[in-house]
């Protein structure tokens, strides 16, 4: 009672803060700021809060928080544009929604997901803050609840969502999970600094790859060409159907399910270290799940944007919890948020265990300012969203060569290395064919994404329970073994089971053709060759760096043996088979008028030509030459096409202060930004 | 043409920076700062405080924009930086304790050259070991009682600041296991809240702001402060706790422990290193005096504001912030460990934990 005789009263203090008119406004220009940044793929909250960075220094803390705080809430809403209506994630917290949301924009429904997806957002958002104003004061120790056992676990529920999504043939998505599980491990070992299919002479794989450069590769690229190469809109016919309303209905109609996704984001996201990777599969898990007609998933259903939409705004209000309580970010945006907080005002608002007990007050204010700010941001976006569907009516060919564009850029952010374009190319050209050959491209980004954890808290927890267990038989097992452990194991099994139930009504490609036997064949050799060096690779590392190479060798062999049980039914199985799933052989892909190598070439070229010219020379030669040759459009609009395509980018760059992939060119002159 | 010409315009409209051309006068420029780090670590925090009241200070108000690029724990930033030549004086790199490692332990991914770059401004910290208090208990000033016991430590890895307190708990024959692969002391702290680790240590602004907490609450026991350096070089108590003994305290109070010799050498040169010059920044090679000058009296500027130490106190504490020819003194120090005291440290890294630097 004590706890609510000081909660009250801070509560008041804390809407009293924020319902300044001064505060709105600057919580509006966050939100307004956010959502200009948040459209682009790839960038997101950390690159604009490193934009205000430098104006936080001294400023009136409530102001600065509502700044700093408008333009994080919203990048998980604004990022949904790009998912739903050109199928690129745009950041992590909405790789789910891209499976049923551009679905619904190719049947023309794009303004329908959109409003879906943002009536969720808001709720999701608005559930979190109401749960964390009353859980934030005993938070603590449920906190402290969650160690590396329990982290594991989830890690693992996480993994098992691959069980619903492995598509037809469960041991290929099994297979995906794991060859992307395997890419997840390439670089420096965290525990002892092994490499991994790695060199010290090409430094740029000793990093890893980056998510956001997977996350486009896998599921961007490969839409990309498939619709460059039909030639055609995004929205089937260039029509546009169902409108807002029917989006903002459709979420009604599932409030339930909405409720429920956001409850799971924020106890997901209060959970330090896990952050937002997991949540929106587990939510798109539990939305499959809950779902009685399954045979709409992957082809547009509703529910399969709205659990994760609800998940991934309210998973931002739960990651406030081990940001304010133990100073701990729970992603890149938090931990620069952190660091601005310091700078605020006399510089005496600490984040950390002092939070609660010296500024309640604020810490309510964050908790609020953020729901506030999903309510700007979302009323923002669905009132332009009817406006900016109407991108899916345009002919493809002319939103190709932005795309692309918009691609490279972004994946040159995440790293600034040239290579980081070479990388967005190799996983593009994985996800073409993955996509091609039915291989579930949701499993693998999963199995690519959990790697890290996996490896991080079963290496960890092991070494912990190891120690636990030379002190008493009993100390171990109640480790491994707590409550929460146990009921996570539960609620695993119980979720693969279901899963592999029902993974086979779930088509995540779409209805695919099968075919002859050869293309799938060679595919399914090559993954066998990468796999079975990666797993040569990991044996390699001396033995006393255990840590390093248990789990490469563990993932690698299971994948090993699924793809070989693969090779042996494929060679036994007529042709024809589901397994010789082939996207060449009927439907869209093999009536499109121009062939897979040729529109690649396009995006070989432009790449090409930036490592000669550099980006924005590379760039206006790209635009010209495409929308002449490819779209055939007249000079007139080429030029001015280009211009906008060139200004946008720049003013983008200029704006947030980030430079342009070089080339050869600028080794040998200097020249001026943005040449340079 | 026309479009590269516009592309052009456009990008001047969006910089809007016009090149100036007075002598050290940075009016109208844009200074760069770049870190080798991700927006999210402590250098970005620390040059993000300093950027604005830089800007402040150096004639003609520059905008100073902190400008990240991190990679290959922070060598890929550092070994870009060595390529660079002075231009017009307006970019500025910042230097941390991970970066000065790999140099001091000739890590292969290496090719940048401490005594090529211009140090202007170091600030350093200080660290503290605190215990759980079961453990605790047994320390009394020297760690005799603590030779037996076996702990745990959440670990960001052997070969970064964390090599700092791994050798001094191994020195004062202590069994400590460190689990490897935590991102960042935050991590280690809750590791140790949640009761799976059982040593841990915080650089002086995280022990305030989140350890002392857990020892006023009874839930930790502090141990030692790695200490601080004086003027003349020897290690002296923690200014910022007074209180606490220091690591060379407890080593002189502990059986098998020595303050002298190659391992107190090796200890010494790693610390100095790691934490009271953890922070340095430089300008590229070639700059000439007068810019070296401007950006030391911008640095003594901003030094000597009244308000310094209390906006400062959670980025340098009250820690020394060098400048000039101090921050060239402490660069020295920071970059600079005899052949045998590393020799020591890699055969120490490779027998401990497998780590080999080739």
């Amino acid at each position: 009672m004590d706890l609510f005789a000081t909660a009250l009263p801070a509560l008041a203090d804390a809407w009293a803060l924020i319902l300044q008119p001064v505060v709105l406004g600057y919580l509006v220009l966050g939100v307004v700021m956010g959502l200009a940044v948040g459209v682009f793929p790839g960038l997101g909250g950390i690159a604009g809060l490193s934009l205000l960075l430098p104006f936080m220094f001294g400023m009136e803390p409530v102001l600065g928080l509502a700044l700093m705080i408008g333009m994080v809430a919203v990048v998980p809403t604004s990022d949904t544009f790009s998912s739903v209506l050109m199928g690129i994630p745009g950041s992590s917290a909405s790789q789910a929604t891209v499976l049923d949301g551009f679905p619904l924009a190719r049947k023309g429904q794009a303004a329908r997901a959109l409003s879906a997806a943002f009536t969720s957002s808001l709720f999701g958002g608005l559930v979190g803050a109401v749960f964390l104003t009353l859980f934030i004061v005993v938070a603590r120790p449920l906190v402290l609840a969650f160690g590396l056992p329990e982290m594991l676990m989830i890690s693992i529920l996480g993994l098992s969502m691959v069980a619903v999504l492995a598509g037809r043939v469960a041991l290929k998505g099994l297979a995906a999970a794991g060859l992307g599980m395997l890419i997840g491990t390439i670089g420096v070992a965290d525990a002892g600094g092994s490499l991994r299919m790695a060199s010290y002479d090409f430094p740029y794989l000793t990093d890893g790859l980056q998510l956001v450069i997977v996350g486009l590769g896998i599921f961007a690229v490969p839409e990309i060409v498939s619709l460059l190469r039909q030639d055609r809109s995004i929205a089937k016919d260039a029509k546009l159907g169902a409108g807002w309303m029917d989006g903002v209905r459709d979420w009604f109609a599932n409030k339930w399910l909405s409720v429920r996704c956001s409850l799971i984001g924020v106890l997901v996201g209060v959970i330090p270290g896990l952050g937002g990777s997991v949540v929106d599969w587990i939510a798109y898990g539990h939305a499959v799940q809950t779902t009685k007609d399954k045979s709409q998933f992957g082809k547009g259903e509703i529910r399969g944007v709205i659990g994760p939409e609800s998940s991934n705004n309210a998973k931002e209000g739960g990651g406030l919890v081990p940001t304010l309580l133990f100073g701990i970010p729970g992603s890149g945006s938090m931990a620069i948020f952190i660091g601005a907080i310091a700078l605020l005002g006399s510089g005496d608002i600490e984040v950390g265990p002092a939070m609660l007990r010296d500024n309640l007050d604020i810490t309510y204010s964050i908790v609020w300012l953020l729901a506030l700010a999903n309510v700007v941001g979302t009323l923002l976006c669905i009132a332009v969203s009817g406006g900016i569907a109407k991108l899916t009516t345009i002919r493809f060919t002319y939103l190709a060569p932005f795309l692309f564009m918009l691609i490279a850029f972004a994946a040159f952010q995440s790293g600034q290395n040239f290579e980081d374009i070479l990388a967005l190319f190799a996983i593009g050209l994985i996800g073409i064919f993955l996509r091609r050959f039915d291989w579930s491209r949701p499993a693998f980004l999963i199995g690519f994404v959990l790697s890290n954890p996996v490896e991080k808290f079963s290496n960890q927890a092991f070494q912990i329970a190891s120690f636990r267990f030379r002190k008493s038989f009993e100390e171990g097992i109640d480790y491994i073994f707590s409550p929460i452990v146990i009921v996570l194991l539960i609620v695993t099994v119980v979720s693969v089971v279901l899963g592999l139930r029902q993974a086979k009504t779930i088509m995540a490609e779409g209805e695919v053709q099968s075919g002859s036997k050869r293309a799938p064949i060679v595919f399914l050799l090559v993954i066998l060759a990468y796999v079975v060096i990666a797993v040569l690779n990991a044996n390699a590392i001396p033995d006393y760096n255990m840590t390093d190479k248990i789990v490469p060798l563990v993932i690698g062999g299971i994948t090993l043996a699924a793809l070989l049980i693969l090779l042996v039914q494929m060679i036994l199985r007529p042709e024809g088979d589901t397994i010789f799933a082939d996207k060449e052989m009927a439907g869209e892909d093999a009536d499109a008028p121009y062939g897979l190598w040729g529109t690649l070439a396009w995006f070989a070229g432009l790449i090409a030509a930036t490592w000669v010219l550099g980006f924005i020379l590379a760039l206006a030669g790209f635009l010209v030459t495409f929308l002449r040759v490819r779209a055939q459009a007249p000079w007139p609009k080429t030029l001015i096409l280009t211009a906008c395509g060139l200004a946008l980018m720049c003013v983008m760059a200029g704006a947030l202060n980030r430079d342009f992939p070089p080339g050869l060119l600028q080794h040998a002159v200097d020249l001026p930004w943005p040449l340079k | 043409m026309t479009i590269k010409t516009l592309a052009t315009s456009v990008a001047a409209l969006a910089l809007m920076a016009a090149p100036a051309l007075a002598e050290v006068d940075f009016s109208g420029k844009t200074i760069e700062w770049v870190i080798p780090f991700s927006e999210t670590g402590g250098s970005a925090k620390w040059a993000n405080f300093f950027a604005p009241l830089l800007s402040e200070e150096l004639p003609g108000n520059p905008t100073v924009v902190v400008k990240f690029m991190p990679g290959a724990g922070s060598t890929k930033g550092a070994n870009w930086f060595q390529e660079q030549e002075y231009e017009d004086g307006t970019l500025l790199f910042g230097s941390s304790g991970s970066t000065q490692f790999p140099y001091l332990l000739n890590d292969p991914r290496v090719r940048y050259e401490y005594n090529d770059w211009i140090p202007v401004m170091a600030t350093g910290t200080g660290g503290v070991a605190y215990l759980n208090p079961e453990d605790g208990a047994k320390f009394d000033g020297s760690a005799n009682g603590l030779k037996d016991v076996d702990l745990i430590f959440g670990s960001q890895g052997a070969t970064g600041l964390d090599l700092v307190p791994l050798l001094a708990w191994k020195m004062l024959g202590m069994n400590v296991e460190p689990v490897f692969g935590i991102k960042g002391r935050g991590d280690g702290r809750l590791m140790f809240e949640r009761g799976e680790a059982t040593i841990d240590y915080q650089t002086s602004s995280g022990y305030l702001s989140g350890a002392a907490d857990l020892v006023a609450a009874g839930t930790a026991v502090p141990m030692m402060t790695w200490g601080a350096l004086d003027e003349n070089g020897m290690i002296v108590r923690d200014p910022t706790f007074p209180d606490m003994p220091s690591f060379k305290e407890v080593c002189a109070a502990t059986d098998g422990c020595e303050t002298e010799g190659v391992a107190w050498d090796a200890w010494k040169a790693f610390f100095i290193s790691g934490y009271p010059s953890q922070k340095i920044a430089f300008l590229p090679k070639g700059t000439p005096q007068d810019v070296i000058d401007t950006y030391t009296e911008a640095f003594a500027a901003v030094r000597a504001r009244p308000d310094f130490a209390e906006i400062s106190s959670t980025q340098v504490g009250k820690y020394p912030m060098f400048v000039g020819a101090g921050a060239e003194k402490a660069t020295d120090e920071a970059t600079t460990v005899s052949p045998e005291a590393k020799a020591y440290v890699i055969d120490w890294l490779k027998e401990s934990y497998g780590v080999t630097i080739e």
